[in-house]
Formats: structure tokens, sequence, C-alpha cells
């Protein structure tokens, strides 16, 4: 039987390093290829080692597909394409295309420059690797050859990301990266068709969180930060270049305006206006209401942020300063976190999910002395808050999705095992479909059920059609007589003389036949009620000669030469007519009831 | 199959195909050459023409080349494959019962949009006092000069939508991108590809699974800002509908951008003011880009550059965000990221300025001598107007044409007499004859299907038979009005089988009905459905080791028939 092969390389019943292989119709994918912001070691990478022991991967991947720049989707790319080895097409949309090399250049740098690693990859690998990327449109049907075709979605989450279904034949998946059901300040909502795929392969970071609405959360995130500002504090909020932090931006922005407040507000590292003007070509990508206005006001040309110096850290007062990166796991906003942790007045808003084994994990988690290199330990005394708003869909938006995509199984990635468990429980109970979560290395296998495609004549069907009234009702199945020719690589359904024509057979008619013997006196009785008895259901005719024609079936009678006294009946069918035939032949065998043929 | 066809401009086409019982509209173009026959729209009441002896001017009526030859309302899609060609949509979508769905892709509808607004507002900020309809009369048309008298149906022409009717219409746009694989009904799917002509531009493919149309309108193979023309997907055509050639075969796009960029460099040079009568859209962006090279060169670094246009602003703004929809080239800028057009370069350095309208911040910073670009290009309406009444008496200055749709010289002609020098450099980078024939030759359609137009040389220089389509077999020439039965033989139709419903039959060889049935070499097996599915793989085809034991059995005919009483699901038309 057909079947589907799912295999998380990263990303089962884990966040991080996302990377899942997927079998269909003798094509191979790999969705994703990201990094673990939780490990320095090997197992930052995925271990591509599952899918050959040496050697290149050419030529056991068709393509790889990546939804988004984030690098845990997309951080082990020229690890994998340059240092493994791949040469096939990488696909992802434009403004993946163009940010993500600038985010892999950033990861390389903190980690070879700043941390000393060696053995990794170079800035002509991230070159290389790019130029072997295919550009992706949002609803394009692309053919990767001649069987497999992939067509993104939009997903929401971050500038650029894509929900990607991959189809073979009429078998599909869908993969949904990181997507967002409900719209936000510069994004729209994720948005799929019922393309009822044989399998939907859903993130599930908050797979047990329903979030209360957006509003609330702005409005809570407005008041800490001015409260703190108020007092005198720092704010110090760890993002990542691109996307929350444009969305916060805003906000703020919006809110001094309005509050007339004069703090000022600092965005770190030279990304910030590099990743602004990103947000401006790409327009199209960002929500309805930004792209309505743009042409009267780009919201992504901000006039309270401005850009930040190392030396800012330390001047007195109160300001509010964006660093990157999110999970303070290195960088700048880890520097500003250690000169600002020590003091109670200062607070840091963690405004996304952090990775485990990440000092943005630990501080949520309420740990107080944090271990730093060198064997220093660091008080943290600032406040800490956390707010999602990292720009997941939450349980409410997957099941959403589902309602939306129609699958017919489930498979859970990118979340923490015990909520999958539950989200998982709550999917099989209300669509009643399959949910699985498989482990990193654990493959799943879902059999498919493809119909099989047939060029029908259009002899036949008209035929076929005039047969059973002006119009056929779609919701009503209906028999159809034909003959189904496999000849090449093509199924073709004809009529049977034409079948019996092209493959020059001749037609063979099977007729049964048989014989029932009577005595003379029962017979007349006998026949005068089976003739009533008839009547009633089927079409009797009394044929010149003597013969009865019951719908198609012959029944002649005859005398026996030797025994005057008997009556022979014979009757005769085709094949086609074998259900009415033998009722009739048993009928006439049983002969009469004896109560009857004592008369 | 049929082919209605409502236009007979062969560059803003308008045909109905009704396929397989769906009705697709393709492209609904409007035709504005009609305005040349009346008097300009002035902005500021110009005693000069009012004085004019003749006729009341134009009162914003605009003809529709529409026949009643098919119910509007019964239209189930309408495809655009460029912005230009959807500027009667408001006509075809509001007011008829049309209920169906238009389908463009995001540029098409956004810059679309923006042209329609430009209209609008050309239309609606010179109201008239009152319009002349007496005209019409049978009578009085009889003696009119000119085209006018022989118009046809006058009366059934029709004023000017509102922003509406444009919102209206537009509203019923859904967007698409190009290859997206879109299905009408069950029935049909239609898909939009790259032409290379406009940002956004598509010709489309009309197709089932063994009928294929191609629809293509105004397509370029020039490399200008747009993607590159997707000509691949055009093979295997049944039928090829070939409509926007370029309308100046003889002129080379690249030669007239030369004269462009001389004769204005002459002008400034001279102390004179130059005027470009351009759409807001299009080659403005490149006319644009080339200058941007040119002025350094020419020195020109000094001179002002201003683009008049209710719509200036949005254009300029909107042609920087469709990254996707650009070449290559533009492409790779926005990675940088980086405006793809240098225009923006030029708003920033103050060397292009725009404007709304001459009214308002214009009037104030306008210096001279200076170039502008404004529209309308027929001379008509728009802020044009006012800048031939203002330049058109000194000899210093130059009207330069490059929009290929009017007739310089009617458009001219309520001008007279004119001291202004003209230039006429019409860039049309559409397709021409020579480009056609080798692209048809390459993709080749069974059937071709064009304005008779492109079936005889042009009247003015009817010797060069090399400006016609020349094809084997002839294409099948259409005019306005005409209905074209399409050279189609519908045999074959796809159904899905179901597995699951299919009943067993048995195999024959199970039944003991003794080898005297089959004398002939029992070649034909009866399968269940079941099994037959598994005999092919996933791909639905045969596994080879199955076509090896079929071959081994019967080297001759390889032919397997699966005869079998088999009960089909199937719905559809």
């Amino acid at each position: 039987m057909p079947e589907i092969k799912v295999t998380p390389l990263g990303a089962g019943q884990d966040v991080g390093r996302s990377c899942i292989l997927v079998s269909i119709g003798g094509k191979n994918i790999m969705l994703d290829c990201g990094m673990h912001m939780g490990f320095n070691d090997d197992r930052r990478f995925p271990d591509f080692s599952y899918i050959t022991q040496q050697g290149r991967l050419t030529e056991f991947l068709d393509c790889v597909i990546i939804s988004h720049f984030h690098l845990d989707h997309c951080g082990a790319l020229p690890y994998m394409s340059e240092m493994v080895g791949y040469d096939g097409p990488i696909y992802m949309t434009h403004p993946t295309k163009a940010i993500c090399p600038i985010l892999l250049e950033d990861f390389r740098k903190i980690t070879v420059d700043k941390k000393g690693e060696t053995n990794f990859f170079t800035s002509q690998m991230i070159k290389d690797c790019m130029k072997k990327v295919v550009p992706l449109n949002l609803h394009q049907t692309v053919q990767v050859d001649d069987e497999l075709e992939i067509k993104a979605y939009y997903a929401g989450h971050v500038l650029g990301a894509a929900m990607v279904q991959i189809k073979v034949g009429s078998e599909s998946v869908v993969y949904t990266g990181d997507y967002n059901m409900t719209p936000d300040r510069h994004l729209g909502a994720a948005w799929i068709d019922k393309c009822r795929p044989d399998i939907l392969i859903s993130e599930s970071t908050y797979a047990t969180t329903i979030r209360d609405s957006k509003r609330c959360r702005e409005r809570d995130f407005l008041k800490k930060v001015h409260e703190t500002v108020e007092r005198g504090g720092k704010v110090l909020i760890p993002v990542f270049a691109l996307g929350r932090a444009q969305e916060l931006c805003i906000l703020l922005e919006t809110f001094w305006e309005r509050m007339n407040m004069k703090a000022p507000i600092y965005f770190s590292t030279g990304l910030t206006e590099k990743a602004n003007h990103y947000y401006k070509l790409f327009i199209t990508w960002t929500n309805q209401k930004i792209r309505k206005t743009f042409v009267q006001r780009n919201m992504f040309e901000f006039k309270h942020i401005k850009a930040f110096d190392r030396s800012y850290a330390d001047n007195p007062g109160p300001m509010v300063v964006f660093a990157t990166p999110g999970m303070l796991h290195a960088g700048q906003s880890l520097q500003i976190f250690k000169k600002w942790a020590g003091n109670e007045k200062n607070m840091i808003i963690m405004p996304g999910y952090c990775v485990q084994g990440t000092i943005g994990h630990k501080i949520l988690n309420g740990q107080k002395k944090l271990e730093m290199e060198n064997r220093q330990t660091l008080e943290v005394k600032l406040q800490v808050e956390y707010m999602s708003f990292s720009a997941h869909a939450d349980a409410k938006g997957i099941m959403q999705l589902i309602r939306m995509a129609e699958p017919r199984n489930m498979l859970l990635v990118h979340g923490e095992a015990k909520k999958m468990e539950f989200l998982k429980d709550k999917i099989e109970q209300e669509f009643t479909i399959n949910c699985f979560m498989p482990a990193n290395g654990e493959t799943t296998t879902v059999i498919t059920n493809p119909s099989v495609p047939v060029d029908i004549s259009l002899n036949l069907l008209k035929r076929e059609m005039a047969l059973g009234g002006p119009l056929p009702d779609p919701k009503k199945p209906r028999t159809m007589h034909g003959t189904l020719i496999m000849k090449d690589n093509s199924l073709r359904l004809v009529s049977p003389e034409q079948a019996l024509k092209e493959l020059g057979l001749n037609e063979h008619q099977l007729r049964f036949t048989c014989r029932v013997q009577y005595r003379k006196t029962e017979f007349t009785i006998f026949i005068v009620l089976f003739d009533l008895l008839l009547k009633k259901c089927y079409t009797i005719q009394h044929l010149p000669d003597g013969t009865v024609m019951v719908e198609s079936i012959v029944i002649k009678v005859s005398s026996s030469a030797e025994e005057p006294n008997t009556k022979v009946l014979l009757l005769s069918w085709s094949y086609q007519d074998e259900d009415l035939g033998s009722f009739l032949s048993t009928l006439l065998k049983k002969g009469l009831p004896s109560g009857l043929s004592s008369m | 199959m049929k082919l209605y066809c409502l236009s007979g401009h062969p560059t803003l086409p308008c045909n109905v195909l009704k396929f397989k019982s769906t009705t697709i509209m393709l492209d609904c173009g409007l035709d504005t050459t009609s305005v040349l026959q009346f008097l300009p729209l002035p902005l500021v009441h110009s005693p000069r023409l009012s004085k004019l002896p003749g006729w009341v001017s134009k009162d914003g009526t605009i003809n529709l080349e529409k026949k009643e030859l098919l119910d509007l309302s019964t239209i189930d899609v309408i495809l655009i494959s460029n912005y230009h060609c959807m500027m009667a949509l408001p006509y075809i979508t509001e007011h008829t019962g049309f209920t169906g769905t238009v389908y463009a892709t995001e540029p098409t509808l956004q810059i679309g949009r923006l042209l329609m607004e430009e209209l609008v507002n050309f239309m609606e900020r010179v109201p008239k006092a009152q319009s002349a309809t007496c005209w019409k009369y049978k009578e009085i048309q009889r003696l009119l000069p000119g085209p006018l008298k022989d118009a046809v149906e006058v009366s059934t022409w029709k004023r000017c939508y509102s922003m509406q009717d444009v919102n209206s219409a537009l509203s019923k746009v859904q967007l698409v991108g190009y290859s997206q694989k879109v299905e009408l009904f069950g029935a049909v799917q239609v898909t939009p590809l790259s032409s290379g002509y406009s940002l956004g531009s598509s010709n489309w493919i009309i197709q089932s699974h063994y009928e294929k149309v191609s629809y293509v309108s105004g397509s370029s193979l020039l490399t200008t800002h747009p993607q590159p023309m997707d000509q691949s997907s055009l093979k295997n055509s049944d039928v090829l509908i070939l409509t926007g050639l370029t309308q100046m075969p003889t002129a080379n796009p690249d030669g007239m951008l030369g004269d462009f960029c001389s004769n204005l460099a002459m002008t400034i040079r001279a102390g004179g003011n130059v005027l470009v009568p351009c759409y807001s859209s299009g080659v403005i962006y490149d006319l644009l880009e080339c200058l941007y090279q040119f002025i350094e060169n020419a020195n020109l670094g000094s001179t002002p550059f201003y683009f008049i246009s209710p719509v200036a602003n949005s254009s300029l703004e909107f042609s920087q965000i469709f990254a996707e929809w650009l070449c290559h080239n533009k492409q790779s800028k926005v990675y940088l990221p980086e405006p793809p057009f240098p225009h923006a370069e030029l708003i920033q350095t103050n060397k292009l300025k725009h404007y709304p309208s001459i009214h308002g911040d214009f009037s104030s910073e306008f210096r001279q001598p200076c170039v502008v670009f404004t529209g309308h290009p027929s001379l008509r309406f728009g802020d044009v107007v006012h800048f031939m009444e203002l330049w058109g008496k000194s000899s210093l200055n130059t009207i330069i044409f490059t929009e290929p749709d009017f007739s310089y010289l009617d458009a001219l002609a309520p001008y007279q007499p004119l001291a202004m020098k003209c230039v006429y450099c019409p860039i049309d980078t559409r397709l021409n004859f020579h480009q056609v024939s080798k692209l048809l030759k390459e993709v080749q359609p069974l059937h071709v299907v064009c304005p008779e137009q492109y079936t005889q040389p042009p009247p003015a220089q009817s010797h060069r038979s090399d400006l016609m389509l020349e094809l084997q077999p002839p294409p099948m020439p259409y005019r306005r009005c005409s209905v074209l039965g399409l050279p189609f033989r519908r045999r074959w139709e796809r159904i899905q089988l179901l597995p699951e419903v299919g009943p067993v039959a048995t195999h024959l060889s199970d039944l003991q009905w003794g080898k005297k049935v089959f004398s002939q070499p029992p070649i034909v097996q009866v399968l269940p459905l079941k099994k037959m599915r598994e005999a092919c793989n996933c791909h639905h085809r045969y596994t080879s080791t199955m076509t090896d034991k079929m071959r081994k059995k019967n080297p001759i005919n390889h032919i397997v028939g699966f005869l079998m009483n088999l009960f089909a699901n199937y719905c559809g038309k």
C-alpha cells in the first residue's frame, strides 16, 4: 500500500533545530534545517547521518524547503548544504531569502569570532548555500519535478513565513512551519484552503495555552514599561532583530507619541535600520492595514526609536532598549542584562519563547543566581516579566487550522512532549483523526488511500449519463458499466464494445441453460400461477412461437418424446442476468408447494 | 467551445470563451480613442478653446465597445492580463447582474486601481455644466465629420464610472500568483503566467485534462523591469489566442529611448521645457531609470523633473514593493536591501518631484526649464491640457510622445497652430511580428486565433508583408462581434476511481469453466480493483515487475485489459 513517512531529525517533541524528513510517493523532502539555541556542541545541528552515513545528501533528497528565517528553522542550512553536501534546490520565500543570510552571518560571527569556535561554516559557505535557493511566491504551484509540486501559503509569524503544501499525485502533506492565526500589529493571520492533506504537520509551541486577547497583553506591556520608566528604571527587551521587534516598536512608538513621553527608546545593533528597510520593501507581506496606508505613512519609519550605542547602557536615567538576541544566550542583550541585573528598579521583559538551556529560560523559571563563564555568579535582582508576544498559534489557533485544512492525519512537532500529549488527546477527540507526535529519529508511517485517476471516453460518459436522467446528482453514487484498459502508463475507461475492438477480441456470450421436467397436469396449473406471480414484478412477453420471455430470460416449453405425460421447460439466460436467472431456475426446480399439486 | 469577440481593438481585447460549461471573459480593455474626436477638458477656463466654433467639448462620455452578444450576468469569471486591459471592469461587473469572480495578480489590481482612480479624478474635477446629447441622434450624427459619423451605437456610450463603482468592481477581484493553479468549478483550471510586459502582467492558460487554451495578451521579450515572460508553459496548446502585439511594429524601443533622451537634453540646453504625456505607471518607470543614468552624463543634474498626477506618489511607491514581480536584477537589489527602482534616489535627492495636480504646492515650487511627466496621453483631459496651453506657443519647448495608444497628430489637432516642437518616440515593448513568429514556432500551438488586423499588413504599409502573421495552418481571424467555434474534439475526460467502492470480481482462472470458453490466449483478466491498485505502485503506474511479467506472457500484445463490472464513482459534468 502507498504510504507517507515522516521522520523528525529535530523538533520532534522539542523546540529547536527543526528538521523534518518526509517521504511521499517515492520523493524525499527535507522541511526546515534549523539549529538548536540550547546547545553548543554537536547536538546544535540535526543528525544528518540518519539520511546517509557517508557522502553527500543530494541523491537522497529531492528538495529542501525552509519555512521562515528564524535560526531554529534555517540555522543549519549552510552546514547541511556545504559541509555535509547538498546540491539540490532549496525553496524559500523572497523575504526569507533576503533576510536568512544576514541572520546566518550574524550567528556565524557570534560563534566563530566571539566564542572562537573552529570547524564552523564560513561566510563564503553562506553565500554558496544561498545560490542554491529558489525563491517561492505565495500560492504559486512550483513543479519540483514531473510529479512533485509544492505550494506556499501565508503563515503570519514573521515576515515571509510560509506554510507549504507538498503534493505527489493525489497524496499530500502540509507543513506549517511556525504560524499565527491572529493578525497582529504588523502581520496578517495564517490562511490555508480546504486542501485535505493526508498529513498536517503542525507546530505546537503553545499547545496548552489559550491566550487572552492581544489588546490585554499589549495594555499590560505598555503599563509595565510605563511604570518602570516613571520610577527611573531601565527596561531591557531582548528580541530578535526581525519579527516581534517591529511589532513592539510600532506599539511603543504610538504609545510614546500619544503620551508625549521623553525617555529614549533604543534599538541595538546595526541590523535595525536594515531590518526596517526590509519591512518597507516587503510591505505586501504585512497586514492589510499597513499595506493600505503605506503610501501616506510608512509604519516602519520610527521617530522615537534611535540606534543604540554600547556606551548608552551606563547612562543614568530611564530608557527602553531593544537588544538582540531574544533568548539572552549571547551577544548584546546578554551584555546589557549583566550590567542591569543587579538593580531592582530595572526590568527585563521577555516577549517570546526561550529554549531550554538559555539564560532567558533560566531567569523565567525564577532562578535568582546564574552561573556565568569563569565560575562567576550573577545575582538577578531586576524584575523579570514574561509576555508572550511570539506569534505562534495557540491551542485554539491550531484547532482552527485543522478545521480549515481538514487533514486526514495530524502530526505535531516543535513543542514540548507533555503539552503535545494534551493537544493530541484533544485533537483525536474533537476531530476523530489520528494524531502523531514522533520523537527525533522516530518514523511515523501513514498509509494513504489515493484514488486512481482514470481517463474516461466522453462517449461512454455521455451514454451513461443519459441513462440516469438529465442531471447527475453529485451526492448519489451511480453504477456504470465500462472496461478499464491499462496500456503503457495510462488507465482508460471505455465502453466494453470499444475495448473489445481495440484489443481485437471477440465478445464471448456466457449463457446458462437448464431443464425442468413436469407432469402434464401439474404443469398447466403451475404455469398459470407462475404467470400471475411474476406479472407483478417483471415484464413478461409471450412470443408467437410459444416462448415466454421474463425480462430477457428465455423460457421454452417442449414435450418430451419418450414420456408423453411430461412437459419440459428450457431456461436460458446470459451471464449479465445471472441473478434473475438463478432465482427463476430455483423457483421452477423447487416445484409447486405440495398443497397446490394435490389439487 | 466558442469564442465571442466583444472588442475589435487588438491591444484592448475583450473576448469571452465558453469552455466546458464555464463562461470566461478574457480581459476587458476600454477603448478611449474616441475621445480624440472631442475637444479637451481644460483645467482652467480657456478663452481660446471656448471660442472655437463648432461644438461643445466632450462631456466625459466614454465609448464602451460592448455589444449585446451575450448576457454579461452569465459570465462566471473574468481573467485580467494587465492593468491596461481592465479599465472597463466597472462597466461589466456593476449594474449588469454579474455575480462571478475576477482574477488578477496583486500589482495588476493595485496599479489598475490607481489608473482608474486617476481617470475618475480627471473627469470629476472638471464637472460640465451641460452635456451634449443631441449629436447622438442619427440625423445629426450623419452630418458629423470623420470617424464619429460612422461610430456605431453611440446611444449606448456611457458616462465615466464613479469611484464607488471602481471600488465595488475591484472588491470582486481575487488575487492570484504566477503559476498558481486555480480550479473553476472542478471543470477547468486556469493559471496565470508571467508575460514580461508590465508589473504583474500575465498570460493565461485555460485547461482541462485534455484541452489547453493559451491566452497571450500584451507580452514582451525585452528586458525592462518586469519578470521575464514564461514561454515554455505555453507549449502544447490546442488553441492559442493571440492579442496585444506591438502597435509600433517598425519602431525599435531602444532607439526610441535614445531619441527621447537626446531630444530632451537638446530642449533643456536651449532653455526650453519638455512635456511628456504619459500613463502614470509602466513605461514611465523605464523612462525615469533611463534618465537617472542619462542626466549625470548629460550634465542635466540641476534640471527639475516633475511627475504630476493624482496618483503620482502612489504609483512611485507601489512600484517599489512588488519585488516578487520584478526582473532578476531588480529582485536582487531588494535583498541588499535597496529599493528596486532608482527613482527612489531621484526623489531623495530632490531631482524628481511629484504632485497630485498643478494646483497647490506645485504652482509655488515650479521652476523652468523643466521636464514634466503628466497625463492623459490623449491630451484631452488631465493636467497635460494646461501645459499644452502654457507651453504650446513657444518654439523653445518640446512635447515628446512616448505612449503608442493615440495618434499624435490627432491628439495635437485642437491645439493647432502650435509653435512647440513635437517629437514622436512611441515606446511599445510588446511582441513584434518577428518575435511572435519565433515564439509560435517554439510553442507550436495547433491553432492560432488572432484579431483580423494581424492577418494583413497595416493599411499604411500594405507592401510590408513581414508585418503580419503568416502561419501554417493560417490563423483564425476575428473581428468585433464575431463568434468563433474553436476546433476542438473532446474525447476524453478525467475521473477518479475510489478503490473502496469497487466490487470484487474474481480472477477468471478461478472459475471452473473449462478451457473451451477461451479459445484465444487468455489475455483478458478480471482483477479486483483493490488488487489492481496494489499492482500499480503509489504513482498509479505499473511497477516494473508487473510490466515485465505481462510482457513475458504475451510478447506481441502487451495490452492488458481489465474487464469487469465496474462501479465508478463519478460526478461532475
